[in-house]
């Protein structure tokens, strides 16, 4: 190993599925057969020119990648500071980076014969990209969603139905996106010989989290090339919002060896950190445990009880976060901050008003820290924000939290 | 390592010719006082082998009951230290019924491996079953656990085949647990003569008992499981009784009585099986 590749922050997970001390395979007997062999599955994939090239042909023609990396202008021009552009993930098909993580593991539910796909989601961002894939291949899926969640982002639910997803509502706990994956879990570990579980995020047991980061990374790799082309060098400063991770941990993974380029994750701050139970910042709030098969940051008391967490963002409504951000953080290589729902909703209504882009509620977590670095930078400073989502989703309850009338 | 309560009953069961009967009740369900007196009568009414549920706010491998009985125990407030307190005491009426600590692993892991480990050692806990530690991880708990001297209890299912039914008896010890089913807590047994062929297979890979669970809810299952199984367990069927005695969610006179009733009906089909 050369020692650049030795100093590498890149080369994680090792054969364990750890990243550090974070990450792991923590989950019932019943699925451990089935995630090893997804692994051995995966790893035959990736090397695989012919399911390379697959995925390479549904993300041009099917997906509409590249996304294009955009200058927001009119952003730039109010905040004072550093160049701010967007990566429109929200121009993927379906409308968030979602679905290249779904375009790589349905592949991947197909080479392994199987034929039933069950998924969860918060936002119904991952539930809607998971039924995208399902109807492009014909195989049936059922989609855990909690019920709160089911009630905040209904457009998505209804076109996960017309896609042909089963949608099941969990009203266990809050009824949110962990309640959702402890159903999915149970689902799986039910009918373990025909379902795959296409995990949404960056995170769970080993195979996983570098799974979605792999097909996540497209998003880094994609604005090194487009940064390069229209400013000749790197960024500054690459943002992203965090949730469970993926979109984050896609855009950051190619930018980890650099060093002139900082990294920030914005978590959800909800209410504002000092709130008991008001947010969903895991790595802020929160401290290393164990759920949903990986180590993490989690929220949780004292006695090891995971805390609900809240978030206005049904996506990063979530208590953990992905084991590899959890090794960033600990590293010091990359920055997480906690932005509030309040800010979030100033950066949605910023970004509508300014660049007429309607952002999901996520990505707009990742812009409210946007606002606050380019007014501390330099003009000739470059912040490169990953626009995670579109917010079309999101209208009707920001109406609402804002009082606006019909 | 030495020998545990556990080695000692199964002994005991064997040489009677009967399975034992392991009865799951959730430490703290409904309440810290209610769950005492459960607990208390369960060697009386038949339990052979006691396995305390740790509850866990997100038990991913459990069906409604026993999720409930969790989140009725936390809301009663629960913690890992109480269900520890509840063994000690448990401890002074009875010195022989051994008890197996079963849940999750967040919060043993938030309480402190060596110090969770030094202190169920202390008061008399026997063995542990956390359900989200697979082979993979036995660095965490299950070595740590064998050398304190407590035994881990390890579930194998339809899915741990041959080859890997040598990975999951590696580092185990007590009895070995399987799981009916590949499902949560609570499900239905599809085929029960497909478990009797499971369980021996297991022993053709094992000299440790096998005590079988998931889907045992009454004296007739108990009776035909525990033709082959060295060990037969009730969990869901349990903690719905604590549910159904209770009034408005609080524990009534009937509550503990109701348990006991079930144990006993539940253990005298266990006892029937091969006779």
């Amino acid at each position: 190993m050369t020692e650049a590749m030795a100093n590498s922050l890149r080369q994680g997970p090792d054969e364990n599925g750890k990243f550090g001390m974070f990450g792991g395979r923590f989950v019932a007997e019943t699925l451990m057969p089935l995630i090893l062999d997804l692994e051995k599955s995966y790893r035959a994939a990736q090397n695989d020119p012919e399911f390379l090239a697959e995925m390479e042909d549904l993300r041009t023609h099917f997906a509409g990648r590249p996304s294009p990396l955009y200058f927001a202008e009119r952003m730039t021009d109010e905040l004072g500071g550093a160049k701010v552009y967007f990566k429109r993930e929200d121009l993927n098909h379906t409308g968030s980076h979602k679905l290249n993580n779904c375009l790589g593991q349905i592949l991947l539910a197909k080479r392994m014969g199987k034929t039933r796909i069950i998924a969860e989601t918060g936002a119904g961002q991952h539930g809607v990209a998971t039924a995208t894939v399902c109807a492009r291949f014909g195989l049936p899926c059922t989609i855990f969603m909690g019920a709160t969640d089911v009630e905040r982002q209904m457009p998505n639910v209804l076109r996960m139905k017309m896609l042909g997803a089963e949608v099941r509502p969990v009203t266990a706990g809050a009824g949110t996106l962990k309640d959702a994956m402890n159903e999915a879990l149970r689902d799986w570990v039910t009918n373990v010989d025909s379902t795959y579980y296409l995990i949404g995020t960056a995170a769970g047991p080993h195979p996983y989290p570098e799974m979605v980061r792999d097909f996540q990374k497209v998003i880094g790799e994609e604005i090194r090339v487009q940064i390069l082309e229209a400013e000749g060098r790197l960024p500054d400063a690459v943002v992203a919002c965090i949730g469970g991770g993926s979109n984050a941990i896609g855009t950051f993974h190619d930018f980890l060896d650099d060093p002139d380029v900082e990294i920030f994750g914005a978590e959800a701050g909800g209410h504002g950190v000092d709130v008991e139970n008001g947010h969903a910042a895991s790595m802020t709030g929160g401290r290393p445990g164990v759920l949903h098969g990986n180590r993490t940051y989690l929220l949780q008391d004292a006695d090891g009880q995971i805390i609900e967490g809240h978030s206005i963002s049904a996506g990063l409504d979530y208590p953990g976060v992905g084991p590899e951000h959890s090794f960033l953080r600990d590293s010091g290589r990359v920055t997480y901050v906690p932005v509030t729902d309040k800010e979030a909703l100033d950066a949605f209504m910023a970004c509508t008003k300014f660049e007429g882009i309607i952002p999901a509620l996520e990505s707009a977590h990742g812009l409210a820290h946007v606002m606050k670095l380019a007014p501390q930078m330099d003009k000739d400073k470059i912040i490169v924000l990953c626009l995670s989502g579109r917010g079309d989703k999101d209208v009707e309850s920001v109406g609402k939290h804002l009082g606006m009338a019909l | 390592m030495a020998v545990t309560r556990i080695d000692r009953r199964f002994e005991k069961t064997r040489a009677e010719n009967r399975p034992a009967f392991v009865s799951f009740v959730m430490a703290g369900d409904p309440d810290e006082t209610t769950a005492d007196a459960i607990l208390a009568g369960l060697p009386a009414a038949g339990a052979d082998v006691i396995e305390l549920g740790m509850p866990f706010s997100d038990p991913m491998a459990d069906g409604v009951a026993i999720q409930l009985a969790g989140q009725r125990a936390l809301k009663s407030g629960m913690t890992l230290a109480k269900t520890l307190a509840m063994v000690e005491r448990f401890r002074k009426i009875d010195d022989e019924t051994p008890i197996v600590l079963m849940g999750y692993y967040n919060p043993i892991y938030i309480f402190g491996v060596d110090a969770f480990l030094a202190e169920a050692a202390r008061i008399g806990v026997d063995g542990l079953i956390v359900v989200d530690l697979p082979a993979e991880e036995d660095d965490e708990l299950c070595l740590p656990a064998l050398k304190a001297g407590l035994n881990f209890i390890r579930l194998t299912t339809p899915t741990t085949d041959d080859a890997r039914l040598e990975t999951v008896l590696g580092n185990s010890s007590g009895f070995v647990y399987y799981v009916s089913m590949t499902g949560i807590t609570g499900a239905e047994i599809k085929n029960r003569a497909a478990v009797g062929e499971a369980v021996n297979r297991i022993k053709s890979h094992t000299s440790l008992p096998v005590a079988v669970g998931f889907g045992i809810k009454t004296a007739e299952d108990a009776q035909l499981i525990g033709r082959d199984a060295d060990g037969v367990v009730v969990g869901s069927a349990l903690v719905t009784a604590v549910e159904q005695s209770l009034d408005a969610g609080r524990s009534t006179p009937k509550t503990a009585e109701a348990v006991h009733n079930l144990v006993r009906t539940l253990s005298q089909g266990a006892r029937a099986a091969r006779s």
